[in-house]
């Protein structure tokens, strides 16, 4: 009841003097705001991100060939040497082949849906003639063209006998339809078109346009005419043209639902390297599923924008000081009133609970308007920058008990000096 | 102790007061008092400045403890208590009426009467009718929502008067109650205390300089030098 009472009383006290509540306020409404603006901040950066990987494949494990970490070396001395990653040149043995493919795949049949190839042959620029659109042409087997979910605007997918046999036909984006054929999608298909690579031409057929997404992540400063898409032509067809008969540096396993991505990531890991890389004196197998890509990204970002709201909880301290020089301030001024409540009955105890409380009063309205002002600054900020805002719940909830520790902390000397107050004296204080 | 009437409320015996002690300027203000002071009495003690009452009131009020010496308050042998229990014992055996009101200011009127209750831990509902009874009592019940700075002195002195009756105290300690008031007001602050006496049979320890007021209390009780030179009752009438 006690309690009810001063809580009252804190407001009271808050209304009476509400520019020096206020500029009391705000060193906890600054902190407050600046905690939660940047962990909200954070909290939507790391969901976007996510968000975006997740569409890229969080079911997907990427296994790629890498050097092997460190090579041991002992000299004649007997001192032991450890060298960091030696840049080899790729051999044709190290690459892992269609056997090894096919091997995992009846191995692990129950967990593996299929692979995702790609062969990547770089960047190009499409030509027909004055007209131009730059390219990034890619090989993809079915699997990995399927997980690319790409929206047909016109023509056909790659089929399974543009895989077979191998042929030159492709998949552009409508940019590249925009740029070279003015016309609607439609016009392009069946069209011929010349890409100039390196220093060579290339001839391939368009049998499909899809739709181009600008990707959620990142800016892109080009304009329309200069954005590189991407161009998809069967995955043999690109081998092919780089003229690889070896294999794979590096490949995506699309795996079965319901199965772990991260969990299977090191069976795979293990098992590829036991089984064929553990003599390979250079290249070691390294796999790795979206799913822990995601995560180690999030707890990066989160780890980041703790960092930061640990460094701006700074302002809280600064802010919590505020508070207790007030306190002092305001008890000094009421000693004979701490006096007469004394006369009156109230125990130190009393008089300790009601500054103590006036203290978690000017701390907790300090921290809930700097909440308040932290989410309206995260949520203009983001909107600035295109994500969609998702507020730290617990950032909130921390700073909300964080400022009534500070009310508790800073209070209770202040609060202390004033219960402890000789009742003759304060009531003699002038 | 015969009836209810003679039993004694206050009871001091050999109060020695000294401050600074064991230092060199030590300093005795109250040289071994014994008081006594009855239940229903109004009495009074007068002295000049430096004369040493306000230290007993001080004492009385036990806002301050006698360095040698025993009192007993309503049975209770406070010069032993603790800290506590001294501040229970101020909420509910003494109510104090100051010299310079000491209302809190920012509360209205009823929250000053009903401060005493709050600490005394009565319910909001029963401490909301017994502080406007008071303030009743005193000739305040249009002022109950009144902040002090908006009363005048009469008036605030009438609010601290309501709100040291508010748990029915053993005792009201008054200090110089009219001394920072006109004599019109003074006289209608002398009035409600002679009304509490008789009406409310309560005990009243004026503390005052004016001989004057003293003459009016049953038994006036002068104070030099940190003794009792002289006491002198009036019949009750």
């Amino acid at each position: 009841m006690l309690i009810w009472e001063n809580i009252l009383l804190a407001f009271h006290g808050l209304r009476a003097n509400k520019m020096r509540s206020l500029l009391t306020m705000l060193g906890i409404i600054i902190g407050i705001a600046s905690v939660i603006a940047i962990m909200t901040l954070g909290n939507s950066l790391s969901q976007s991100v996510t968000d975006s990987m997740s569409s890229m494949g969080a079911n997907n494990i990427t296994v790629g060939l890498q050097q092997k970490s460190s090579s041991t070396e002992t000299t004649s001395s007997g001192m032991t040497f450890v060298f960091g990653p030696r840049m080899t040149k790729m051999q044709e043995e190290d690459y892992v082949t269609e056997e090894v493919l096919s091997d995992l795949k009846s191995r692990y049949d129950a967990s593996i849906e299929g692979y995702s190839l790609s062969e990547n042959i770089g960047s190009g620029k499409a030509q027909k003639g004055s007209k131009y659109a730059y390219v990034n042409a890619e090989g993809v087997n079915a699997s990995n063209l399927e997980n690319l979910k790409l929206t047909l605007l016109a023509g056909r997918l790659l089929s399974q006998r543009d895989q077979d046999e191998a042929r030159r036909v492709v998949l552009v984006s409508d940019l590249v339809v925009k740029n070279m054929f003015d016309k609607d999608v439609m016009s392009a298909i069946g069209q011929t078109i010349d890409v100039l690579f390196q220093n060579r031409y290339d001839t391939y057929t368009i049998v499909g346009v899809y739709q181009y997404e600008e990707s959620s992540m990142g800016f892109s400063s080009a304009s329309e005419e200069d954005t590189e898409t991407m161009m998809y032509l069967p995955l043999q067809a690109a081998r092919d043209q780089n003229h690889n008969t070896s294999g794979y540096s590096q490949f995506t396993i699309l795996t079965a639902a319901g199965v772990s991505a991260s969990d299977f990531c090191s069976t795979i890991e293990t098992y590829l390297n036991d089984r064929y890389y553990r003599d390979n004196e250079n290249f070691e197998i390294s796999a790795m599923s979206m799913e822990s890509i995601v995560k180690s990204m999030t707890e990066m970002l989160s780890t980041v924008a703790l960092v930061i709201a640990a460094i701006a909880g700074i302002s809280l301290l600064v802010g919590g000081i505020g508070v207790m020089n007030i306190m002092l301030v305001s008890i000094t001024e009421r000693t004979r009133e701490i006096g007469t409540r004394k006369a009156l009955g109230a125990t130190n105890g009393s008089i300790r609970l009601q500054f103590i409380m006036e203290a978690i009063v000017l701390c907790l309205v300090g921290g809930i308007l700097g909440i308040l002002l932290g989410i309206a600054v995260a949520t203009i900020a983001t909107s600035l920058m295109g994500y969609t805002v998702s507020p730290s719940v617990s950032g909130i909830l921390i700073s909300v008990s964080f400022s009534v520790f500070i009310g508790v902390f800073f209070g209770y000397y202040p609060a202390n000096k004033a219960a402890k107050l000789h009742p003759i004296e304060a009531l003699r204080y002038e | 102790m015969q009836m209810g009437e003679y039993k004694t409320i206050i009871e001091l015996k050999g109060i020695v007061k000294r401050f600074y002690v064991g230092m060199p300027n030590e300093l005795e203000i109250l040289h071994g008092i014994d008081l006594n002071v009855r239940q229903g009495e109004f009495v009074s003690i007068v002295g000049s400045s430096g004369s040493g009452k306000t230290t007993m009131m001080n004492i009385i009020g036990i806002l301050d403890r006698p360095t040698e010496g025993e009192y007993l308050l309503d049975g209770v042998d406070v010069a032993r208590a603790k800290d506590r229990e001294l501040s229970l014992i101020r909420n509910q055996k003494i109510g104090f009426v100051f010299q310079t009101y000491n209302l809190i200011g920012r509360t209205s009127a009823l929250k000053n009467v009903e401060l005493p209750m709050l600490y005394a831990g009565i319910g909001r509902k029963e401490r909301k009718e017994r502080a406007r009874e008071l303030l009743q009592l005193v000739g305040m019940e249009d002022r109950v929502t009144h902040h002090p700075d908006e009363l005048s002195g009469g008036q605030k002195q009438r609010v601290a008067i309501a709100r040291a009756m508010a748990n029915n105290p053993a005792i009201i300690l008054a200090d110089e109650p009219t001394g920072a008031l006109d004599s019109k007001t003074g006289r209608m602050i002398m009035d409600i205390f002679h009304r509490l006496n008789q009406e409310q049979n309560k005990t009243i320890v004026l503390i005052t300089h004016s001989e004057e007021l003293a003459r009016e209390t049953e038994r006036m009780i002068t104070l030099k030098d940190g003794e009792v030179i002289g006491e002198r009752s009036r019949d009750r009438c």
